[in-house]
């Protein structure tokens, strides 16, 4: 205990920035960039609003990565539940005094910049699991007493966010929470029952769902009803996507973003301006660098000493992963339009801000991986 | 240690089920890769379709028609730039603004505004909508000064039908207007290349060469994005001219025509004898059809529609009148060739004829005295052809006539509105009027009235065919594929056979039994003209280049009473619409001959004072003309 105690103290800040994951971090670095450039693309190839507010995005928040990453992750771990909670109070202010738009009221009022607690809260809640089954005893996991509390802490968040209302968010948050429960030990026939149970109840979920999101997965199923009206959106996408073919239409040539036919092609569909103009290739490309960020972040997670560690690490490269699945399967057809957007490619400040909040604990893991929490 | 040993329990579960999912990973990025390359790969054919399909807008243009030349390569109808000028209405910011902006500017009327606020519902919102099809240079340059203040206004040069001749071959040509619904619904080529603004053929040839003539679109292609606002102009796909037609007309001639007739109603044709080629056809009087191009104003329109002269009908082709004396070469030549008389038969005209109680007048009171058949062609003297139509009968005369052209179409389908004419027999009226043919019939149909309906161009046909010896030719208008030179044409008669352009076959086309028949009615055509006390002998040529030969013809168009004839009024006495008409066939020269005419002038009184003195003039400039017409020997080969 000793050792590492003295090890802990002993890392300076030369140490700490010698011992930061660099592929990991070149890999950020070029997203980033990557992210620039087709955000120039969106803005009809000039440097307007979104490639303004993007890069300045950018700028704030990788320093910001960095910052975070400084942090011991026992500083991490011993705040997780407080970083929990303090998303919950922001999640139930939103939902009293929040920004409304178009329909829905997920935002708050930052001045700066607009944050959206539902964001940050899939972070949050991957920390908060992380540190529950750090502490618990792997014969407790599957009491009952441990899965209430854990299905709480899922439950009590989505709440809040289905009723903003924004489904995409609260499946993405419900996911990253599950996937702790299963790598925490959970037992396998939970997952089965329940899955078999989701399936039974599908009508009667669906029979809750809103208009509109009736709408969208019947458009799912057949985007060809209504070709200029709900079906628009997908089949400009796929349109867009197919046209690009091998090589793609070429930098600031996609005609499909360009002409105003893609809609939603700063924060959703940026993957279909991207493979537009880059192709088949580019987009391969671009699944390559996402892998190897999600790879990086697996191997931190698999060095690491602390269970904490690891199970952020582990959920946090589910979680990015899950992200990549679900956008680029709606934008390419497969999946029914949910909004969710694409990491650092997507325009947005409070995903972008969870996102390298993230990829910081990741990095703060990597520097303390030896680091034992008790 | 317990702790520990736990601890390390835990890390296992977490490695293997991290490793499950790992594997679950590649799985799914495998699936969206695979998905990835069907799109792209697979598919991408059809989504870049779709994509082109989405940026890219096609905007026909209005074919160009294809011109009209006359003989001598003149264009008659053809092309103009004009400047028009075009609202685009997803451009406009204040509609309504704007047309009262354009009203100020170019004087619109109230009902033009009506109208654009009509189409604007109607069209969709990128298809301009024309404001003003045909604007002065002046209107135009005053647009383009307000262009700033005109959002979503659209000066444009397109091209417009022209005809450089106006009034002149109104009734040959006829004009182009914008089609109606049936019109396009009715043609399919139509159908495929209309866009607003484009006019079509209404009458005349116009209108029967419209599949020739139309052209195909030029096609713009612009990007536009999704809103339809167009970004980008694209390559441009040029439409192609519709098919150059030659006539067979000179201009030359036909403008002297109008002005032999202007301010007569009535119609001159001329025709080439061997080769059928119509020269010039003119019906009198015109108008002008370049203003039916924009839409003719009601002023103008009530102007041509009340003018009592009829400018719109086309009296060539569908004036129906009675030869009068005009048919008698036809008598003479029906008679001599059933051998009902010869050149020394005789009959003493006493100025009329009884006939079971009816009295038949000659138009000289008085009498001409024993006449034969020269003498009595020369002078037109009634009482003898009334006397000769008796013996031969109306039926052998009907056989005759119907195979010099009439009653029958001369131009087959060119023209829709051309008349059929009528030349009766005994079973036309029992079939049609229900009764019994009667000889006092016989008796006028001789003299050419009665029955008997023809049209000018059928009476030059005729005229033509016994000038060309008694060969049967084909009139047409259009130079065709298969052009025969006059010099083919009048050898192939002199030989007795003539080349057929369809069948490609040499024909018999004599139209008598003895040419010297022929030779007896062409002397005293000859006589009638260039004799003294012929009928036109003040309108002949000395000069043998252009000496004619011809026949007078006063077509009566009432029944003349008794007291009329007493009074013998002079013309101007008689109310204008109970005046004769004026009638006269002839040919030239009269040697070697080589065109045939016919002239009427409606109420124009007698034939040997109103008509045959426009021969006189007209004959010199047709004779002069043919040496040029001959040398125009390049002909174009046109497939009609």
């Amino acid at each position: 205990m000793f050792q590492h105690d003295r090890l802990n103290n002993e890392i300076t800040l030369l140490q700490k920035i010698k011992s930061l994951d660099y592929i990991l971090l070149i890999s950020v670095i070029l997203l980033s960039a990557l992210s620039v450039f087709v955000m120039y693309s969106t803005d009809g190839g000039e440097i307007l609003f979104h490639t303004k507010n993007h890069f300045v995005k950018l700028a704030v928040f990788f320093p910001l990565m960095i910052f975070v990453a400084f942090f011991n992750i026992k500083f991490w771990h011993n705040f997780s539940y407080i970083i929990y909670f303090i998303v919950i109070l922001l999640l139930i202010y939103v939902s009293f005094f929040g920004i409304k738009s178009s329909g829905s009221q997920r935002w708050m009022d930052l001045y700066l910049f607009v944050l959206q607690p539902s964001e940050l809260m899939k972070i949050a809640i991957i920390m908060c699991l992380a540190k529950y089954f750090h502490r618990i005893k792997i014969e407790n996991v599957n009491s009952f007493t441990s899965i209430t509390i854990v299905l709480t802490i899922i439950i009590i968040p989505i709440i809040f966010v289905i009723s903003q209302p924004d489904l995409g968010t609260s499946i993405l948050i419900a996911l990253s929470g599950l996937i702790i429960l299963w790598l925490g030990g959970l037992k396998i026939k939970y997952f089965i029952y329940s899955f078999i149970t989701f399936l039974i109840s599908l009508p009667f979920i669906i029979s809750f769902l809103k208009p509109y999101q009736k709408l969208r997965i019947l458009t799912f199923l057949d985007p060809d009803r209504d070709p200029l009206g709900a079906g628009y959106q997908i089949i400009q996408s796929k349109i867009a996507i197919g046209s690009g073919g091998l090589n793609g239409k070429g930098f600031l040539k996609g005609t499909q973003s360009y002409l105003d036919f893609l809609p939603e092609k700063h924060t959703d569909f940026i993957f279909t301006l991207f493979s537009e103009e880059f192709g088949f290739i580019g987009s391969v490309g671009l699944l390559i660098l996402y892998s190897i960020i999600i790879f990086r972040i697996v191997r931190i997670g698999a060095i690491s000493r602390s269970n904490f560690a690891r199970l952020f690490c582990f959920g946090y490269a589910f979680a990015i992963f899950i992200y990549i699945v679900v956008n680029l399967s709606m934008v390419l057809g497969l999946l029914p339009i949910v909004g969710s957007p694409l990491p650092i490619m997507s325009y947005g400040g409070s995903s972008m801000l969870a996102t390298m909040i993230g990829f910081g604990i990741v990095l703060s893991a990597k520097i303390n991986h030896k680091q034992m929490i008790a | 240690m317990i702790k520990s040993n736990s601890g390390i329990r835990k890390t296992d579960v977490i490695n293997r089920r991290m490793f499950i999912i790992g594997a679950a990973k590649v799985v799914v990025f495998v699936g969206i890769v695979a998905r990835l390359f069907s799109l792209q790969i697979n598919e991408n054919k059809k989504y870049l379709t779709l994509s082109d399909k989405n940026r890219i807008r096609e905007w026909k243009l209005p074919p160009t028609r294809g011109n009209i030349v006359d003989y001598f390569g003149n264009v008659i109808a053809g092309n103009l730039k004009v400047y028009q000028l075009h609202i685009i209405p997803e451009q406009v910011e204040n509609f309504n603004y704007l047309l009262v902006r354009l009203k100020t500017l170019l004087n619109l009327s109230e009902k033009r505004i009506v109208k654009i606020n009509k189409l604007k519902a109607e069209l969709k919102p990128w298809d301009s909508i024309i404001v003003s099809e045909n604007l002065s240079w002046s209107q135009f340059v005053k647009i383009n000064n307000y262009l700033y203040d005109l959002v979503g206004v659209k000066p444009v040069m397109t091209i417009s039908r022209n005809y450089p001749f106006n009034d002149v071959y109104t009734h040959v040509l006829g004009y182009v207007s914008q089609p109606n619904e049936q019109e396009i619904l009715e043609n399919e080529i139509i159908q495929e290349r209309f866009v607003p603004g484009m006019k079509i053929g209404k009458l005349g040839l116009e209108k029967k060469l419209e599949n020739h003539l139309i052209g195909t679109n030029a096609i713009q292609r612009y990007e536009v994005n999704a809103y339809g606002k167009r970004i980008n102009q694209l390559e441009h796909q040029k439409g192609e001219q519709g098919s150059k037609i030659r006539l067979t007309v000179d201009t030359e001639i036909q403008k002297a025509c109008g002005e032999l007739l202007n301010e007569k109603a009535g119609s001159i044709s001329v025709m080439d004898i061997y080769t059928g080629d119509i020269i010039a056809m003119y019906s009198s009087p015109s108008y002008n059809p370049n203003l039916f191009l924009f839409g003719i104003s009601q002023d103008e329109w009530q102007l041509i529609r009340n003018n009592p002269l009829k400018p719109l009908i086309n009296k060539t082709l569908s004036g129906l009148y009675s030869p009068g004396s005009t048919i008698k070469p036809i008598v003479a030549l029906s008679a001599l060739e059933n051998k009902v008389i010869d050149t020394k038969f005789k009959v003493k005209c006493t100025g009329k004829m009884e006939l079971y109680g009816q009295t038949f007048h000659c138009w000289k009171e008085k009498g001409h005295g024993w006449v034969s058949l020269k003498n009595a062609m020369k002078q037109s003297c009634d009482t003898y052809f009334y006397e000769v139509a008796r013996l031969l009968g109306v039926d052998r005369l009907n056989i005759t006539a119907e195979k010099f052209g009439l009653g029958k179409k001369v131009l087959g389908d060119y023209f829709d509105n051309e008349k059929r004419g009528l030349f009766p027999n005994t079973k036309w009226k029992k079939n049609n009027l229900g009764k019994g043919w009667v000889l006092g019939e016989t008796l006028i149909t001789g003299i050419g009235q009665g029955y008997i309906q023809s049209t000018p161009l059928q009476l030059c046909m005729m005229t033509a065919q016994i000038a060309n010896g008694g060969f049967a030719i084909k009139p047409k208008i259009i130079v065709d594929s298969n052009p025969i030179s006059y010099e083919d044409a009048k050898q192939s008669m002199e030989s007795g056979l003539l080349f057929d352009t369809d069948s490609e076959e040499l024909l018999d086309k004599k139209l008598f039994k003895n040419q010297k028949n022929i030779r007896i009615v062409q002397e005293a055509m000859f006589a009638s003209t260039n004799e003294r006390f012929g009928t036109s002998y003040k309108s002949r040529i000395d000069d043998p280049k252009y000496q004619f030969a011809g026949k007078t013809g006063t077509a009566q168009v009432k029944r003349i009473s008794k007291r009329e004839r007493e009074l013998d009024l002079e013309l101007e006495q008689i109310p204008y619409k109970d005046r004769d008409h004026a009638l006269y066939v002839a040919y030239g020269p009269y040697v070697n001959p080589r065109y045939a005419l016919s002239i009427i002038v409606e109420h124009g009184g007698s034939g040997s004072k109103a008509a045959a003195p426009i021969a006189k003039k007209l004959f010199k400039l047709i004779i002069d003309r043919h040496d040029l017409r001959n040398k125009q020997s390049n002909f174009e080969r046109i497939t009609v």
